[in-house]
């Protein structure tokens, strides 16, 4: 109990003493909500502005949320062939790494000239950025089984399938769930960054729309604003994924049992 | 001795890496015998195991044994130093393994799995995982996997190394219990890989003995004691006889170099 307290309360204390030393400076120093507002001056706005912000927020939401299960399924499939068959691991995996090293912001203007469906496009670019990880580590652990075991499933004839599935995809789990935290966030990254660039204006466009606008007014409490739903939803998307792993490691995996270390 | 279940003609083995592991090994392992093999690390003792399950084949030689020539993939069973269980799965679903792989369903082996787990005494602990158990009952599990298909021929590489020496002296006397246990399944028989000389008296009713580099069968001593074997076996003068034998072909075969003649004691 004790232990689970101070899992919350220690950064939940640092975070609103960083938040009041935030306000108090603002306010001794007297600086304008246009050059830095206080949190206070944040959260109202935010609160004022909350219509037109939650509908672009579930606009992001859509697009990150698309991009991390397709890019799931993508890394997951992709990974599943190239175990099946070196070659195409040989053949494919640099195209792979092209994609991952290309920094998205310089190929996302050519992907909304080549992709018409603004969505679509979106998605493809959150989708870069979100894969390479659930990939990478997938492919590493559909190779980590444990030598021995593979020799039982051999002793035992087992077909490449049962192989696949009862012993290289539970044996991927963890690794696999280490990639989707990682590419959990990346989605994000990669959903507002295109939006950035796409800078699509209107009713159906996500927060970095509603960021991109408020810069031109200066309206810097409410870039924060939508700032804060960003960082919230990132949050929020770590804390699933960590509980996902929880969930379904807990009983087995070293990194998730709770014994001291 | 009757006919062979398992034979091995000089047999050669000859890594990629250009190890010689095994050279000129002839074996034969009836039916229901229960044979141990001892020798020093590096011997090639795992090697001969590996090549009666098919998971090596020989360079150069003969090996015939169940895993080769039958058309059941369970008639052979392998327990690793390691347990070797699935980490993510129950007791039961790794027990469930061999079965599984040969396509019977979770409630129709649901009867073989719960007999054997019963046999090892691990039914309290079928939902457990293996994170959840000792390195005793982690073996024993594993040794139930092995036992689950009833196999004709259950090959052991030092199972028990890894153990303290209370549990590995139940797991011993478990063992011989299992191999000989009488409820309808076919005679089994045993190759037991170790190093320790008290285990392989205790356990066997012949002991191969190998030396290394390259590996090979320097003697061959018979454990004549019939079974089933109480532990006060092995405080009887002819348990400490019979290791006092061992130790001394042991010794002499680290002494002797290779290519010098095979005596048999």
């Amino acid at each position: 109990m004790r232990r689970r307290l101070q899992a919350w309360a220690l950064p939940a204390l640092v975070i609103l003493g960083l938040m009041g030393g935030w306000e108090l400076g603002v306010r001794l120093a007297e600086i304008p909500a246009y050059t830095l507002p206080a949190p206070s001056r944040i959260a109202s706005t935010l609160w004022a502005n909350f219509g037109s912000l939650a509908g672009s927020w579930w606009v992001t939401v859509k697009i990150t949320g698309g991009a991390l299960l397709l890019a799931c399924a993508g890394g997951v499939l992709i990974a599943g062939a190239f175990a099946l068959s070196p070659t195409l691991e040989r053949a494919l995996f640099p195209v792979a790494v092209v994609l991952q090293v290309t920094p998205i912001v310089a190929v996302a203007p050519l992907i909304l000239i080549y992709v018409e469906s603004t969505t679509a496009a979106l998605l493809l670019c959150a989708w870069i950025v979100a894969f390479f990880p659930i990939l990478s580590n997938t492919v590493i652990g559909l190779r980590a089984a444990d030598a021995n075991l593979r020799e039982l499933f051999r002793l035992y004839r087992a077909s490449p399938w049962q192989r696949l599935r009862l012993l290289r995809l539970p044996a991927a789990m963890p690794y696999f769930l280490a990639g989707l935290k990682i590419s959990g966030g990346l989605s994000l990254i990669g959903a507002v960054t295109a939006e950035m660039v796409a800078g699509a204006a209107g009713r159906d466009t996500g927060l970095a729309s509603r960021i991109l606008e408020a810069s031109f007014r200066t309206d810097t409490p409410r870039m924060f604003a939508a700032l804060t739903l960003l960082v919230l939803t990132g949050v929020l998307i770590f804390a699933l994924l960590n509980a996902l792993s929880r969930w379904l490691l807990g009983p087995w995996h070293a990194s998730e049992s709770r014994g001291p270390f | 001795m009757r006919e062979p279940l398992i034979r091995l003609q000089q047999a050669h083995k000859q890594f990629d890496t250009g190890l010689h592991a095994l050279a000129d090994v002839s074996l034969a392992v009836a039916g229901g015998e229960f044979v141990a093999l001892l020798g020093p690390s590096g011997c090639g003792k795992s090697t001969v195991l590996r090549l009666v399950a098919g998971l090596e084949t020989a360079t150069a030689g003969q090996v015939q044994s169940p895993a080769l020539t039958s058309d059941a993939a369970d008639a052979t069973a392998f327990v690793f130093q390691d347990a070797t269980l699935m980490p993510w799965a129950t007791v039961f679903d790794n027990v469930w393994l061999p079965l599984r792989l040969q396509g019977r369903s979770r409630s129709d082996a649901t009867v073989a799995v719960k007999a054997v787990l019963a046999r090892v005494g691990l039914t309290e602990f079928e939902q457990a995982f293996p994170a959840q158990l000792s390195g005793g009952m982690k073996m024993r599990a594993s040794i139930a996997r092995a036992l689950v298909t009833r196999p004709r021929v259950l090959l052991m590489d030092e199972p028990f190394a890894a153990l303290d020496d209370i549990t590995r002296q139940a797991l011993n006397a478990d063992l011989l219990h299992w191999w000989r246990a009488d409820d309808g399944a076919p005679e089994m028989a045993v190759m037991f890989v170790t190093h320790s000389v008290a285990e392989a008296v205790f356990l066997s009713q012949r002991v191969l003995v190998m030396a290394a580099r390259p590996g090979r069968i320097v003697a061959e001593v018979r454990v004549d004691e019939p079974h089933p074997r109480a532990s006060a076996f092995r405080h009887s003068g002819s348990f400490s006889q019979t290791c006092r034998v061992l130790g001394e072909a042991l010794a002499a075969a680290h002494a002797a170099p290779a290519g010098s003649s095979a005596g048999r004691a």
